[in-house]
């Protein structure tokens, strides 16, 4: 019985991990008769970290705004657990790569988390302990009454993280979020992100063209191919979890695939 | 010597007083003309025997009355027009061309459908305002940035809170831009209704001075609806500073 039922229950979880959250089959997209992506394929499992890098110009923001359903393809289907996408979803969340522009600015820290427990319809009373919680998760606890433009980029950029940590989100979806930010600051918010997205087994595709910050973050990692955009590689990265800024980076592993990317990407652009 | 901010006011002292100088020295007698200290005169007994403050509270009343409805009106149509593009399209003729009428050419058809009087200058004020404030919100509207209405789509807001939480706080501190312009519109239009045809107000009491040839008093009602003015747009910046801060004066034409 004890045997059976714990059969089962993988059997379950197997077939359950089987259907991918994200499912991109044979998308094209173009744009003003210009052909941005196309034949894109590529399925993203719960909880896996997906990262996506590339030449400028290659498409990684558009094939981030597919999966958000920011943009509809011309041709091939995106789906999210197993349904089409033909709109934006409150459980898919965004964090774009300007958060100076994507915070309001007339709301403080605490309004701007506020606006996605509006959006999801969150009762009045219990906005305010819940804001105080996401605060606290990103680490701005004693921020909640500053304006966006009374915080630094990095608390900007926490900031824009607790709004889609709000939403409550299956997936994550992110776009060269920590691009404008200096090293220092971007480490300490890779390491955060790595965190928050485990503790909520939260799905995520991250667009980034930092190599290293792909292989130090991802589970997987697809390099697209430039005009139109198209996937060129696709590696599995079995780094041990959790990672650390020191010893994963100086792992030869981690090194053979930096190598690797990089070798893609004088590729790609030659 | 001067402290800064008193130094604008050493060339209108200095006028004045060549003026006075001036009209002391050719014994001024004129029905166009007055020294300034008759004009100050004037300007005195005008406030005491209470002539400035019933004629100040005509003008004010319909200038505020209609900035208050046209700037209704115009920014109703403003926001409508900018978050929908297909009624921006729709009404595009239509606009652009009641636009370019001089509100004061209204006012024989004013007259005839609502006679002398409060509601035919209300009406003319108002038309006067909508324009203004339906272009400038109209383009503060469709200039919100794109991004933030990204966010709006993201988290699928109602179109309702669309325009509620992310359109009209975001465009704000325009819209109030275009409503100090109006409020100036608002007092041009007042006296130039009343100095027209309409005997109430500061316009009107302006001509009755002149009529009446007393050229100190027709002269300080000018400088007293010049002060007006500057009161008026004075509080209205201070207003804008103090509500939106140095964000306000992004996108400022004045």
């Amino acid at each position: 019985m004890v045997a059976l039922s714990l059969v089962v229950s993988r059997e379950a979880s197997a077939s359950k991990s089987a259907r991918p959250q994200i499912a991109f089959s044979n998308v094209a997209l173009n744009l003003g008769g210009k052909a941005i992506v196309e034949d894109l394929s590529l399925t993203v499992r719960p909880g896996e970290f997906l990262c996506i890098i590339g030449a400028s110009g290659c498409g990684k923001t558009t094939a981030l705004r597919l999966a958000a359903g920011l943009y509809q393809p011309t041709s091939g289907s995106v789906e999210f657990d197993g349904q089409p996408m033909r709109t934006p979803r409150r459980d898919i969340a965004i964090v774009f790569q300007d958060y100076g522009k994507a915070l309001l600015p007339w709301r403080t820290a605490a309004g701007n988390v506020s606006l996605a427990l509006e959006a999801n319809n969150v009762p009045v009373s219990e906005r305010a302990p819940r804001i105080d919680a996401l605060l606290k998760k990103v680490g701005l606890p004693n921020h909640a009454g500053k304006y966006p433009a009374e915080m630094s980029g990095g608390m900007q950029q926490r900031l824009q993280i607790a709004r889609c940590l709000a939403q409550d989100p299956k997936a994550l979806l992110m776009d060269e979020p920590f691009g404008a930010l200096d090293a220092m600051t971007r480490q300490g918010l890779q390491d955060e992100v790595l965190s928050l997205v485990a503790a909520a087994n939260m799905t995520v595709i991250f667009v980034t063209h930092d190599l290293e910050e792909a292989i130090y973050l991802g589970d997987r990692v697809i390099g697209l191919l430039p005009n139109p955009g198209r996937i060129g590689i696709e590696l599995t990265i079995d780094l041990p979890r959790p990672r650390d800024q020191l010893t994963t980076r100086e792992n030869p592993e981690f090194l053979r695939l930096r190598r690797e990317l990089f070798d893609f990407i004088k590729a790609s652009e030659a | 010597m001067i402290p800064d901010r008193f130094k604008g006011l050493v060339f209108p002292a200095a006028a004045l007083a060549a003026l006075e100088i001036w009209a002391r020295s050719v014994d001024l007698h004129s029905d166009s003309l007055a020294p300034p200290s008759a004009i100050a005169a004037a300007f005195g007994l005008a406030i005491s025997d209470g002539a400035f403050l019933s004629a100040t509270r005509d003008t004010l009343a319909s200038a505020f009355a209609g900035l208050i409805i046209g700037g209704a009106i115009g920014l109703a149509f403003g926001i409508a027009l900018g978050v929908f593009q297909v009624f921006d399209r729709l009404m595009e003729v239509t606009v652009e061309a009641v636009r370019p009428i001089p509100s004061i050419a209204l006012l024989p058809i004013a007259l005839i459908a609502l006679g002398f009087g409060y509601r035919m200058e209300i009406a003319i004020i108002a038309f006067a305002c909508v324009w203004p404030i339906l272009i400038l919100s109209r383009a503060a509207v469709q200039e919100v940035e794109p991004r933030l209405m990204e966010v709006a789509r993201a988290l699928r807001l109602s179109p309702a809170d669309r325009v509620r939480k992310i359109i009209i706080p975001a465009a704000l501190p325009r819209i109030f831009v275009a409503f100090r312009l109006a409020a100036g519109i608002a007092l041009i239009v007042a006296v130039t209704v009343e100095i027209a045809i309409n005997p109430i107000g500061l316009g009107a009491a302006i001509m009755a001075a002149q009529q009446g040839l007393q050229p100190d008093l027709m002269l300080a009602y000018l400088v007293w609806i010049g002060v007006i003015g500057y009161g008026l747009n004075a509080g209205l910046n201070l207003a804008q500073r103090h509500l939106f801060g140095r964000a306000a004066l992004v996108g400022d034409p004045a």
